[in-house]
């Protein structure tokens, strides 16, 4: 089993707040992780660790075997291997749907105009997209936003996929469709980390769950370990609290 | 649209009367803007023309040959203000897009830069045009400097770089903070480098918001282009200066007025067209 990324006692402080204290983390190929924890408790500090957005204090990350958080790695060179997908899905809005999926693989990747958008085609088709391809972002719809942000993220073929609460900002009815296209991801292989507040997908997708509680990973394990008998008070409180407010 | 425009629909008669209704007022609104104008324009022209020195007024100033006479050589020096402008406003363009990222890099090895680049548009920011002219043109020739040319018109030219330089940063500057930081995050996190993502997301977005300021500065650009004639430049307020000096008449004044509006005026046109433009799409964009 190959290990694409591992974590290993990261550290992360900003000012006297210690975000992430001595995260350990191992997420092999294929595989789904999914980060649980209230607002606050560091997730999206963790994911902008790992693509090197933000850099850590002490503790290492490796990607395929390779320490990137080493002295002298090229950031840019990293993140071409590693596609992030945003709450707020950031498209870029001066670009049409298929020029915001080409613009990575054009740019970055040296990928020719045709080629790129022959394949940005494809990846719109697969998921019912194709029509808006030569729209603009603000014509379309929370979900499909989140979608197209997601295409993009791939467009590059990471190795790795980091997606930071991508349905939070979506009204219940859009979650799903944007949830399902995350699912075919994971069925075609893609290695991911995920932070999220959605439990029944939690569940439903994950290969391993870790609980955050202010920065600290206080459990992880196979979901249903996790999400059915927790072990720590913190992580009772959390699931119950998620329970209550899903009941209102 | 297809499946509500079918042969089947009859327009009801309150949506005819309603629509009959707007088009009347519409029909009204414009005869009485219409009659409005014609009568603030007659009284203006009877109050001018009966005041008790229009007579000489209008031999000094709107004489019918001296405009004739004057119009070749103002023409000429117009075409000089239109080659001030063209060049200048291409070399203000790149010089300011500089300044502008100079200023806006967040970078601490740049800090030297950033400073001298905030020096600068404070400085020409502040200097009235006109002395930064007459400092230029008078100045540099009298230091005799090696290779500088002494040319009035590259002399007049480069004061109306200097100073336009520090409004174009200052407008792109606010063009490049107004795109959100979670772009460049975003841009970063696919791998683009610090250039590309100025290039591909900061940069197209940014002057995109700022193209109706940048335009007003170069509509007064053009206007700034006829200060160059205190050096003696030959433009079209020196030409229309040459000939008033010859025949005690400011006809040629007026002349050169007018062709400076008449230049103006298509590109105010076209300003006030590509912000509606803009606006309009950013109302459709934001409404989603
Ligand atoms: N750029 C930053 N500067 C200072 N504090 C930050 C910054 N980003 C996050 N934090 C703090 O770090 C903690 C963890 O935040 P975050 O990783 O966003 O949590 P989560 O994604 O789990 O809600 C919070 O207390 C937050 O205020
Ligand atoms: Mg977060």
């Amino acid at each position: 089993m190959n290990e694409v990324l591992r974590l290993q006692r990261v550290r992360k402080s900003f000012g006297e707040e210690l975000v992430l204290a001595d995260i350990d983390l191992s997420v092999p190929e294929h595989s789904v992780t999914v980060l649980i924890g209230a607002s606050g408790s560091g997730k999206s500090t963790l994911l902008r660790c790992i693509n090197l957005l933000e850099q850590i204090d002490d503790g290492q990350v490796w990607l395929d075997g390779h320490d990137i958080s080493a002295v002298g790695v090229d950031a840019d060179v990293v993140r071409r291997r590693i596609g992030t997908v945003f709450q707020q899905f950031n498209l870029f809005p001066h670009l049409s749907v298929i020029d915001n999926i080409t613009l990575a693989p054009r740019v970055v990747h040296g990928v020719d105009d045709h080629p790129a958008r022959v394949a940005a085609m494809a990846l719109l088709d697969r998921f019912g997209l194709a029509q808006k391809a030569d729209g603009f972002p603000d014509r379309l719809s929370g979900g499909q936003q989140q979608r197209v942000a997601i295409l993009r993220a791939i467009s590059t073929n990471p190795r790795l996929l980091l997606l930071d609460e991508v349905t939070s900002a979506l009204d219940p009815v859009l979650v799903a469709e944007v949830l399902s296209l995350v699912a075919e991801l994971r069925a075609d292989g893609m290695t991911m980390v995920i932070a999220t507040h959605e439990m029944g997908f939690a569940r439903r997708v994950a290969d391993q769950v870790g609980f955050l509680h202010h920065g600290v990973l206080r459990e992880i394990g196979a979901p249903e370990r996790v999400l059915d008998s927790p072990e720590t008070r913190e992580l009772k409180d959390f699931l119950t609290s998620v329970r209550e407010a899903g009941r209102l | 649209m297809t499946e509500r425009s079918g042969s089947t629909y009859t327009p009801s008669p309150e949506r005819i009367a309603r629509e009959t209704a707007r088009r009347r007022a519409a029909r009204r609104s414009t005869y009485s803007a219409a009659i409005s104008t014609l009568v603030v324009s007659l009284i203006l022209i009877v109050a001018v023309t009966s005041a008790p020195g229009w007579p000489r007024v209008q031999t000094s100033f709107f004489s019918w040959e001296y405009a004739v006479e004057s119009l070749p050589l103002i023409v000429q020096g117009l075409w000089l203000n239109l080659r001030v402008l063209m060049v200048c406003s291409v070399i203000i363009m790149g010089l300011g897009l500089l300044l502008a990222l100079a200023r806006t890099s967040k970078s601490p090895v740049l800090f030297p830069l950033r400073a001298l680049a905030a020096g600068y548009t404070d400085l020409f920011r502040g200097l009235p045009l006109l002395l930064v002219i007459l400092l230029l043109g008078l100045g540099v020739p009298g230091l005799r400097l090696q290779g500088v040319p002494n040319d009035v018109v590259f002399l007049g030219a480069l004061a109306l770089i200097l100073t336009y330089t520090a409004y174009v940063a200052e407008v792109l500057r606010a063009g490049i903070e107004s795109v959100h930081p979670t772009q460049r995050m975003a841009a970063r996190a696919l791998g683009l480098s610090q250039i590309q993502t100025l290039r591909h997301v900061i940069l197209p977005q940014a002057i995109r918001r700022v193209i109706p300021p940048l335009l007003n500065d170069l509509v007064s650009l053009q206007k700034d282009s006829g200060l160059i004639s205190v050096l003696g430049a030959m433009d079209a307020i020196k030409a229309a200066q040459i000939v008033t000096a010859k025949s005690f008449n400011f006809t040629p004044y007026v002349v050169a007025g007018v062709l400076f509006v008449l230049l103006t005026i298509p590109l105010t046109r076209v300003t006030d067209a590509i912000a509606a433009r803009l606006e309009r799409e950013r109302t459709i964009g934001g409404a989603q």
